[in-house]
């Protein structure tokens, strides 16, 4: 074994997964896990700790893998995560944990998110399931949304004594962990199904079928439901449209509503009866982990896809696996591309589209060099379906519906990131709806902060 | 599971259902909807919220089979439940917010268009509950396809004017005959029309009305998955402007909403077999904007 590099992880192959929904990545077994978890230096100033956004005890957790001490490895996780086997498989552990472990500056970096799957898999396989508090407090805390922040923020409070409900819009619990990100990156049934179990174990009450603004209002939880405190984690679920002619042509999709389709209502399964129209050749705009989530689902759907994208490979902000991935399982990537137009026929229905090259220039705000047209070098495309994969923003429903809760200017919950406080008495927020499309991991330390939080204004009323 | 109370079959193709949703009921207004889903596979299917009982808890729906959702739908009985009942949903009418006093000032015209006589319902209760009168025109192809007269009768009485595409019930013409009728000969005056039924229906009535230079409100009907905002398959352009009809509607002004658009976009799921299938099963109650009859 090359100590400079990780343990390979099996994976499906490329030509067999990119027809069927399958789970890609097969994980580690248990003579994998301790062998990668061999190369963990244990290092005394471990850098990765910081690296996570949690501050999982990493060196710690991976001796007990090598050790073979599973249960004890998960015990460690628990401290600090509460979703390990979804985080496990979507960090983008490249820019956090393992971006800056030591292993990584002559070799590869100690395969950290593989091996926290493994135990969190390890530690369903075999029942166990964190523990809940002994007694309840008395205090009713109401969690708005069950995606990453919300079940973390749930759980939390739960442990500490809560009475807790959630209150999710969709039919069923899980957020962008079970309308948006797909099977074959994330199982539904096996991995997050038993997360959000795991959560009701602890006690918290989740009802689905409730939109917040709509069924009921926040004033309405604290004043008539009885709820001490409202923790909003309601995501950033509001797509954006490129505003080009020719968008609301029938075959444009967000790719919300394509993967909602797809992975909330099963629509590539023909036993559901909610359609998704198969595709010859389909164009995905933009770069980012929806985007990449999106083509494999197009392209495992039998079109030929196009990953039609503004700047450079350099710049694509998905995670690197699903982008090797994705280029593995034959997804065509237009770099330096945008579009202009989308071109349809009297009925409507999308017959190409029209795409002008791009060059990088100086760079802006972000630091990444700014994209700038090519005159002259516009060129069409036939496609029959057009997904726009743009990035999202917090839906206006809470905000609008919530008498004194103080928003930015882009539409996201002003709150305290050690706290989650918001500008309004007895209410947390946290997650996507306060920073924007984020991370899972993100979101879930804040859905932790908003317990602490809650917690310190509930233990001194 | 929300438990279905009563279902009946009201007319041909045409179903009501009491469905028991405490939180629903509490909180909807009228112009809101509910998304239901039947069972574990089911499509999520928007309906609009016909009439409800606070104290009762339950909600009223009524629709129209159209495609398989609904014709598997329509099988379910009294006793039988959803799986899902999400709601209320949307935004309430423009007049459960307005000002009453001024509500009161203004001269108001329904058109209702065969099952969209349903929405028109609670909006018509809604004004008269609040002392308000209003002139309730219904049009359906034919007499069969007359929903819930009895019911706006006891409230609107000689207010209420019916009208069907073949003359088999009380007059023949459309809902547009009839409006022309008692603004160019009958002397009325409205301040303000609402306009509820099939696409190409709320099209026709938004001519006239612009014509006629009434003020017009539509409640649009595009296809939806989540009903939150979170997915933008119900996104329309209204002026230049696109909307999510799911949170900033149904309800639109309807001088502002491109319907061309609109009716090609409610095709995107029906495939050209399916729209002759279509077309074949409603025979005489087919509802047009399905692209393939040529509006008809
Ligand atoms: C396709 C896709 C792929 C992604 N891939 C990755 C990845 O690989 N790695 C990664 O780290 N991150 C990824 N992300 C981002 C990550 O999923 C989000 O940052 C994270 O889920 C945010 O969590 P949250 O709890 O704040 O919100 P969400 O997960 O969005 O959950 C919010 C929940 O609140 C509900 N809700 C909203 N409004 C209301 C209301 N008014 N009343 C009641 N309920 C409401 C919603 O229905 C939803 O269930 C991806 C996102 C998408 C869309
Ligand atoms: C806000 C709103 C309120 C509505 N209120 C009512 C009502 O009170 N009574 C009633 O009978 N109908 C109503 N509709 C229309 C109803 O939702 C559709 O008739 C139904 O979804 C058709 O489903 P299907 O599978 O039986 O038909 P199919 O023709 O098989 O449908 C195929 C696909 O197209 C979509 N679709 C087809 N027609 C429509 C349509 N007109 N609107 C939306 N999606 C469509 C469906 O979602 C489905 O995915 C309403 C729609 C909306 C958006
Ligand atoms: S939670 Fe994410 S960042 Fe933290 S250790 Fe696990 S994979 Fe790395
Ligand atoms: S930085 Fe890398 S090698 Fe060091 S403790 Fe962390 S995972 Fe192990
Ligand atoms: S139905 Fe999804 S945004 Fe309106």
């Amino acid at each position: 074994m090359d100590v400079m590099k990780k343990v390979p992880v099996r994976e499906q192959d490329p030509n067999v997964r990119n027809k069927n929904f399958d789970e890609v990545c097969l994980g580690y077994n248990l003579e994998e896990a301790k062998a990668e978890a061999s190369r963990c230096l244990n290092c005394k100033n471990a850098r990765c700790i910081q690296g996570c956004p949690v501050s999982i005890n990493i060196p710690k957790f991976i001796a007990e893998v090598k050790e073979g001490n599973i249960a004890e490895a998960y015990n460690v996780i628990s401290e600090s995560s509460a979703l390990p086997a979804v985080c496990g498989r979507v960090c983008p552990q490249e820019s956090q944990c393992e971006g800056v472990c030591v292993r990584g500056i002559k070799g590869e970096s100690v395969s950290i998110g593989k091996l926290e799957r493994f135990v969190a898999d390890w530690a369903r396989e075999n029942g166990i399931t964190p523990k809940g508090a002994d007694k309840k407090n008395g205090k009713k805390v109401a969690v708005i949304g069950s995606g990453p922040s919300g079940l973390t923020c749930a759980g939390d409070l739960a442990k500490l004594g809560y009475d807790v409900t959630i209150f999710e819009a969709l039919h069923e619990a899980g957020g962008v962990l079970v309308y948006g990100i797909p099977e074959f990156r994330l199982p539904k049934q096996t991995v997050v199904a038993a997360e959000v179990e795991n959560v009701k174990k602890l006690g918290v009450k989740i009802e689905t079928n409730v939109v917040i603004g709509r069924s009921m209002t926040i004033d309405q939880l604290l004043n008539d439901e009885g709820f001490d405190a409202v923790y909003i984690g309601s995501g950033a679920g509001l797509p954006r449209f490129m505003g080009i002619p020719g968008e609301n042509a029938n075959e444009v999709f967000s790719a919300n509503e394509y993967l909602t389709r797809s992975n909330l209502m099963k629509a590539f399964d023909d036993e559901y009866d909610t359609p998704i129209a198969r595709f010859k050749k389909v164009a995905v705009v933009g770069g980012g982990n929806v985007a990449m989530d999106a083509a494999r689902t197009a392209l495992r759907l039998g079109a030929e896809v196009h990953v039609i994208y503004r700047r450079s490979l350099e710049e694509l902000p998905a995670r690197a696996e699903e982008v090797h991935h994705a280029k593995e399982e034959g997804i065509i990537f237009d770099l330096l591309q945008n579009p202009t137009e989308i071109l349809t026929d009297d009925k409507g229905n999308v017959t190409g589209i029209k795409v002008i090259k791009m060059e990088l220039g100086e760079p802006d705000e972000s630091g990444r060099r700014r994209p700038i047209e090519i005159p002259g070098s516009e060129y069409e495309m036939d496609v029959d379906a057009v997904i726009m994969s743009l990035g999202t923003s917090p839906n206006p429903l809470i905000s609008s519906t919530t008498k004194g809760l103080e928003i930015n200017k882009r539409k996201c919950i002003v709150a305290e990131e050690e706290t989650g406080k918001t500008s309004k008495t007895a209410v947390y927020a946290g997650g996507d709806a306060v920073t924007g499309a984020a991370t899972v991991i993100l979101a879930m330390g804040a859905g932790k902060a908003g317990a602490k939080g809650i917690h310190e204004f509930l233990s001194n009323n | 599971m929300y438990k279905i109370l009563k279902a009946e079959n009201i007319a041909d193709k045409i179903y009501l259902m009491d469905v028991e949703a405490p939180r629903v009921a509490s909180h909807c207004e009228p112009g809101q909807f509910v998304i239901v889903k039947m069972d574990e596979k089911g499509e999520r299917i928007p309906l609009t919220i016909c009439d409800y009982d606070r104290e009762k808890g339950t909600i009223t729906i009524v629709f129209q089979t159209v495609g398989a959702s609904t014709e598997k739908m329509a099988k379910l009985k009294a006793g039988d439940s959803f799986q899902d009942f999400v709601g209320p949903l949307g935004r309430p009418s423009e007049m459960v917010e307005e000002d009453l006093e001024e509500l009161k000032k203004k001269k108001i015209v329904f058109v209702a268009g065969g099952v969209g006589t349903a929405p028109v319902f609670p909006q018509v209760k809604w004004l008269y509950a609040h002392g308000i009168e209003c002139d309730v025109i219904v049009g359906a192809k034919n007499k069969d396809l007359i929903i819930l007269e009895d019911e706006l009768r006891a409230i609107a009485g000689d207010n209420l004017y019916i009208t069907t595409d073949d003359g088999s019930y009380v007059r023949k013409g459309m809902g547009t005959d009839v409006l022309k009728d008692l603004v160019n000969n009958q002397g009325k005056k409205y301040d303000r029309c609402i306009a509820i039924g099939p696409l190409i229906m709320m099209k026709f009535v938004c001519l006239l009305t612009k014509e006629l230079g009434i003020p017009t409100i539509v409640s649009m009907n595009p296809i939806m998955v989540d009903g939150t905002g979170m997915c933008g398959a119900c996104r329309l352009q209204v002026g230049d402007e696109i909307k999510f009809a799911c949170v900033d509607g149904p309800e639109f002004d309807g001088h502002l909403v491109d319907f061309d658009q609109a009716m090609k976009r409610q095709q995107t799921y029906k495939t050209e077999e399916g729209r002759a299938m279509l077309k074949l099963q409603e025979g005489d109650t087919h509802h047009g904007g399905c692209g393939n009859c040529g509006n008809d």
